[in-house]
């Protein structure tokens, strides 16, 4: 396996493959400094025209910086919200012993077994009825709460040594301060790992901002990028730079946060 | 003893409350609810009434309910074609050497990329006068259709994009795997004189093979719930079906998005939803029963 695959061939097919996985990211970027004509031109002109005024016209058709500031504190307060009421869950499962706690585990299974779809009328029902439709709660509030969290938490508090926290009980420690001081900071690869994926999918949702919320005031910025392609959907370097600017964040916390995001995954497995 | 057992268990209660409570309203009580209302009728004004079966009958008869299945299981299906592509590149990446950082980086783009920007890149690049990709078919003298406004290459074209955005999400779990298979299982092979391509069919793929199933489920699961890419690349309602290839690439979810959100009869967008988990299930159930044949556990 090792030493016998010459490098030369296999940086030859690594470097293909690579240049088919960015090239649509180049091409997006180059497209959205072009002017239309430019971007429209036969045969096309690999050198953009440096037309800056594309990413204005992001801020002009869409309220852009609402959006963002929308999609954020979506995505900032589910994760927070997934880290704590999982973590709490997830440690109780794991260590603690009251009866029902095999059932009730498998009662949050069971949630993750079924295709989210089958929450979304009834839910929808529910911000209806609380008069949350356009609004952040909306956004927000059923994100808080998650089956996986749950699951993938409980996996790796099991994996923690015990010892610590035997010690931290027989020093007369309580469950909660066992759970604060010893295992959230045991735990934080864990918990970082949940924090990443569930930042990645808030970000990027698209059904259930599409349906709650339909004033553009109050849409995430999946949502808004999504009603631009409707109305402009010719305007491609328009739709490039928007799209540019909305997938650019999370790219950039990925970037920094690569090796926990790629542990979560390698660890989880599961995709939002 | 007996108190500290007492104190625990509603240590442990008061721990699982919160989300308890949250999975319970948000979660679970919509699920039953969700099977209710595949058996109800929706007025106008959002009211519903008993309508016994009635759903299931119209889902049994509805055209764009089988070309929504059709089309969704043929993604699903074609689209696993990044499974093996995903091991080949990992196995390509296993090993110490320069780049493979960089690499990694390269395939795992597509995956943290908001899948609503993917499908408008992919609707550009894909564009049948001006897109780069039948540009360069063109210096190689093809002319290349309009690729997802074509009923015969829309879907495709659209698993094309799925496989894209999807490779180095499998990547990472196979490299994962690859990495837990121990070196002296190669070492051994390597004294016995099998060379690199026998080693890959006689240790990494046999022992990479319950990895695989697992992906395999996730990635079937994930597919039939396809929405985001086509909901871009085709939009809903009038629009959609100004689309010559709307009928290819309707899928299950956007059939259940637009009864339920556009034209609103929620009774019928119920009983569609119910469809979609028979559907996982049993493809879920088949892909188990199918693992005693190619699925090796150490």
């Amino acid at each position: 396996m090792r030493e016998r695959l010459p490098r030369i061939v296999l940086h030859t097919v690594l470097v293909a493959a690579s240049l088919v996985m960015v090239t649509p990211f180049v091409w997006q970027i180059l497209t959205s400094l072009k002017t239309l004509s430019t971007a429209t031109s036969v045969p096309p002109t690999l050198i953009p025209d440096g037309h800056w005024a594309n990413y204005g016209r992001v801020f002009d058709l869409l309220p852009f910086g609402t959006q963002f500031l929308n999609t954020a504190l979506m995505a900032v307060l589910r994760t927070l919200g997934q880290v704590l009421f999982c973590s709490m869950a997830a440690y109780a499962f794991a260590r603690l012993r009251f009866p029902g706690r095999q059932v009730l585990f498998g009662v949050f299974l069971s949630v993750l077994m079924v295709p989210p779809q089958l929450f979304i009328i009834p839910q929808y029902q529910i911000m209806s009825s609380l008069g949350w439709l356009n609004s952040l709660p909306a956004l927000i509030v059923p994100g808080l709460f998650s089956a996986f969290g749950v699951f993938l938490l409980r996996q790796f508090f099991l994996g923690l040594p015990p010892e610590l926290e035997e010690a931290a009980r027989i020093d007369g420690a309580g469950p909660l301060r066992i759970y604060w001081s010893i295992v959230l900071p045991l735990a934080r690869p864990g918990l970082v790992a949940l924090a990443v994926l569930v930042l990645l999918w808030s970000w990027n949702d698209l059904f259930w901002p599409l349906v709650v919320n339909t004033d553009p005031g109050k849409m995430t910025l999946s949502a808004g990028l999504a009603s631009l392609q409707g109305q402009y959907q010719t305007d491609y370097p328009v739709l490039m730079a928007g799209s540019l600017l909305a997938s650019v964040p999370v790219i950039a916390v990925f970037v920094f946060l690569q090796r926990q995001f790629i542990q979560g995954i390698a660890q989880t497995g599961i995709k939002g | 003893m007996r108190k500290d057992r007492v104190t625990e268990a509603l240590w442990g209660y008061a721990f699982i409350a919160p989300i308890a409570l949250g999975l319970a309203i948000f979660y679970l009580w919509p699920v039953l609810q969700t099977a209710y209302f595949s058996f109800t009728e929706w007025g106008a004004f959002g009211g519903h009434t008993w309508s016994g079966l009635e759903n299931y009958r119209r889902l049994v008869g509805d055209p764009e309910v089988g070309r929504a299945l059709v089309n969704t299981i043929a993604y699903t299906v074609l689209g696993l074609i990044a499974i093996p592509l995903a091991i080949l590149f990992a196995a390509l990446l296993n090993r110490k050497m320069r780049g493979v950082g960089a690499y990694r980086t390269f395939f795992f783009l597509p995956v943290v990329t908001m899948p609503v920007a993917v499908a408008m890149v992919w609707r550009w690049l894909y564009n049948g006068d001006y897109g780069l990709i039948n540009y360069v078919l063109s210096l190689v003298g093809i002319d290349g259709p309009n690729w997802i406004a074509d009923p015969k290459t829309a879907l495709y074209a659209l698993v094309v994009i799925g496989v894209w955005s999807s490779i180095g999400y499998n990547l990472i779990i196979f490299l994962a795997g690859m990495q837990a298979i121990p070196a002296e299982y190669y070492e051994a092979a390597s004294i016995d004189g099998a060379g690199p391509v026998r080693q890959f069919f006689r240790i990494t793929l046999p022992l990479l093979s319950p990895t695989a199933f697992f992906v395999s489920v996730v990635s079937v699961i994930g597919s039939l719930q396809l929405f985001d890419l086509v909901f871009v690349i085709t939009g809903s309602g009038a629009a959609a079906r100004a689309n010559p290839a709307y009928p290819r690439l309707q899928t299950v979810v956007q059939l259940f998005y637009d009864r339920a959100f556009v034209t609103n009869d929620r009774g019928y967008a119920a009983a569609v939803v119910m469809l979609l988990l028979l559907i996982i299930v049993v493809l879920t159930a088949i892909q188990f029963r199918l693992q005693r044949r190619w699925v090796h556990y150490a």
